[in-house]
């Protein structure tokens, strides 16, 4: 192996991942939901990879079938050099301690009716990972402490805690089985603005004080995206149409759909807003049940020709480490 | 400048079983003849409470306690919520759109039938020609086949085209104010922009003016020409746009800037968040509500109330005692 692979800690390969749309008393197959249509990426070991996209556009898709949640239709999920896609239930167990998820949702995610401290527990119970009461609660307490909560309160149940509290003992939850990976799906938009740049930094310190976890980030807040990762992805209807170093995204969007979505966010700053670009699209995202032919932003770009229908467009190095597929750039 | 609509002192409380809930708690604010204001703060800060005591949609246990809502020189708290007078203003000359496009729409009637109840309410038009002007309205907004699609419902209506159906619904007696909660909120942020851009677009076309209330400091910067910010029931920054984001005086409107990532920050830029948590609204301190989070504060904020909205130039207020002038961005 070089040194290369040796670093890649997830290869996703032409992952696609399609939902039935049944009818009738048969539950007939009448069509598919093409959630993800051939989605390839690579993650390396410490990286924060960014998923963004408008809703329905599959990026939480993707993450659950890294999860192991769907069994995707086709494609890899190459997790440290084994593919995971489709495993049965039973392998799977191993490898969810090695990836972990922080959802959206910290006032539904967390059971009501367990203590905080049991709920960042119960994961290190689950993978047999400590030995005695003593060393678990020692390690309970920990993960309290490095997600910046008071030990004190792991009696307490959820709803004692404000959101961005809750949000915390979700990571701590997350963190209990040291795991290699973290999904983070939307997991500051239930938040406060005030309260989302706590949950950013902590996710940030968290990352350098334990050298090597990475994470893949699903947002749909392009600033807050651009913020967090090395690199984002940009997807739309189940495709990926730019992917670059988070630098370049706002510097050099090579992409239409990039820059309309760029342009579709405002700045907290009217001095820059006078100035901007501004492209307003038109229509709205088609059905992923039956998706345009070709490239599937043609029927709302404003860049498109004829050869655009014709087949989907490939993503291609533009220049190194930025991948974009579009036929007009 | 004609001033339109002046709120003097207004406040609003909520009886609840564990106390009273100072909602809103003494807000003044002024609005022009076409001109786009911006409302802002966080959820609770009591900004969409403001807005519906203004069209007297308070319910119990809220209740309006005190102020003046002068609209063209009368002041409609004079007036019965359920009365003629205020029936005319309300929905007829200022008109709200609200966040959820989702649920604001009555699910069991068409869009035509939702669409010419006021007209025919407050327009005195026939079925017929309410019907003609429903269509052209909806053409305004951007939905297509207005035509067929006005006997749709609600649920053949997508997030965004139902959003359109509101500010189609909101303009359809040409308001003197329109009021837009948090309108994009809930869509996805090429859709927002569609909206937002659109809804700027009518509101200069139909001179009407424009209040923004919305978390998102972007969008303000975007659109609006002056914005308020409020916090813990009261305006604590007011001024011009330019003014407030080029020079911000006022703690909190500064740790806002400072802990909201942008789309064009530079690399490797920190996160400020604001400590702890925004206050609760029953039982406040007589002191400065920000006081707890403030890294400004000096002794006097421990002494005295909360301060009076202060100028610190020209059009330009805040409701603080440091001296913030030394503030850089």
């Amino acid at each position: 192996m070089n040194q290369e692979t040796n670093n890649t800690i997830l290869e996703i390969s032409e992952l696609k991942m399609y939902f039935p749309v049944t009818r009738g008393l048969l539950r007939r197959k009448i069509a598919d939901i093409k959630a993800v249509d051939g989605v390839s990426f690579k993650m390396e070991q410490g990286e924060t990879l960014g998923l963004v996209g408008e809703s329905g556009c599959g990026k939480t898709t993707i993450g659950r079938c890294v999860l192991g949640l769907y069994r995707p239709t086709a494609g890899k999920v190459i997790f440290q050099g084994r593919d995971i896609a489709g495993l049965p239930e039973k392998k799977l167990r191993g490898i969810r301690r090695d990836i972990a998820l922080i959802f959206q949702d910290p006032y539904s995610s967390l059971d009501p009716r367990m203590s905080a401290g049991n709920i960042v527990g119960e994961p290190l119970k689950i993978h047999n990972m400590i030995n005695g009461r003593k060393e678990y609660l020692e390690r309970v307490e920990h993960l309290f402490s490095i997600v910046g909560l008071d030990p004190g309160m792991a009696n307490r149940f959820p709803h004692e805690f404000s959101g961005g509290q809750r949000q915390r003992i979700g990571i701590a939850r997350a963190l209990a089985s040291d795991p290699k990976l973290i999904v983070c799906d939307e997991p500051i938009s239930a938040l406060d603005v005030s309260i989302q740049a706590q949950i950013i930094n902590l996710l940030e310190e968290l990352q350098e004080g334990l050298k090597g976890l990475s994470y893949l980030f699903i947002a749909h807040d392009l600033s807050v995206v651009r913020h967090i990762s090395d690199r984002v992805a940009v997807m739309y209807l189940g495709h990926i149409m730019e992917i670059c170093k988070s630098r370049v995204l706002y510097e050099n969007p090579l992409h239409p759909y990039t820059r309309a979505l760029l342009s579709a966010v405002p700045i907290a700053d009217p001095f820059v807003e006078e100035t901007r670009e501004r492209i307003i699209l038109k229509g709205e995202v088609p059905s992923p049940i039956n998706p345009p032919e070709g490239c599937p932003f043609h029927p709302r770009c404003f860049m498109a020709i004829p050869e655009c229908s014709q087949a989907v467009p490939p993503l291609r190095a533009i220049t190194e480490g930025h991948e974009v597929a579009c036929i007009r750039v | 400048m004609v001033e339109i609509l002046k709120v003097n002192d207004l406040v609003t409380h909520f009886k609840t079983e564990s106390g009273v809930v100072k909602a809103v708690d003494g807000v003044s604010y002024y609005i022009n003849e076409q001109e786009i204001i911006g409302l802002v703060g966080e959820s609770g800060c009591g900004k969409s409470v403001s807005q519906l005591s203004v069209m007297q949609l308070i319910r119990p246990p809220g209740k309006i306690i005190g102020g003046e809502i002068i609209f063209h020189g009368q002041d409609l708290l004079k007036y019965p919520a359920n009365g003629p007078e205020m029936r005319a203003v309300r929905g007829a000359k200022i008109a709200m759109i609200f966040q959820e496009p989702m649920t604001s729409l009555n699910p069991v009637l068409t869009i035509r039938q939702q669409l010419t109840e006021m007209l025919v309410l407050h327009m005195k038009m026939n079925e017929e020609a309410a019907r003609a002007r429903a269509i052209e309205l909806m053409g305004q907004v951007g939905i297509p086949a207005a035509e067929r699609r006005i006997e749709g419902y609600p649920h053949h209506f997508s997030g965004g085209m139902r959003q359109r159906v509101m500010i189609a619904m909101a303009l359809s007696c040409n308001p003197h104010i329109l009021i837009a909660d948090e309108p994009t909120t809930a869509l996805d942020a090429t859709t927002q922009a569609q909206l937002l851009e659109l809804m700027k677009d009518l509101v200069q076309r139909l001179k009407t003016s424009l209040v923004i209330v919305t978390h998102n400091l972007g969008v303000v910067a975007r659109y609006a020409q002056r914005i308020y910010i409020m916090y813990a029931g009261r305006i604590v920054e007011s001024g011009t746009t330019k003014d407030i984001f080029q020079r911000p005086r006022h703690p909190y409107t500064m740790g806002l800037l400072k802990c909201i990532p942008r789309l064009d920050e530079e690399e490797g830029r920190k996160l400020v968040p604001i400590v702890g948590l925004p206050p609760n609204l029953i039982n406040m301190p007589a002191t400065c509500a920000f006081l707890p989070r403030c890294s400004w504060k000096i002794d006097k904020c421990y002494k005295e109330p909360w301060p009076e909205l202060t100028p610190v130039n020209g059009n330009h207020f805040i409701r603080c005692y440091a001296d913030t002038s030394e503030y850089k961005n």
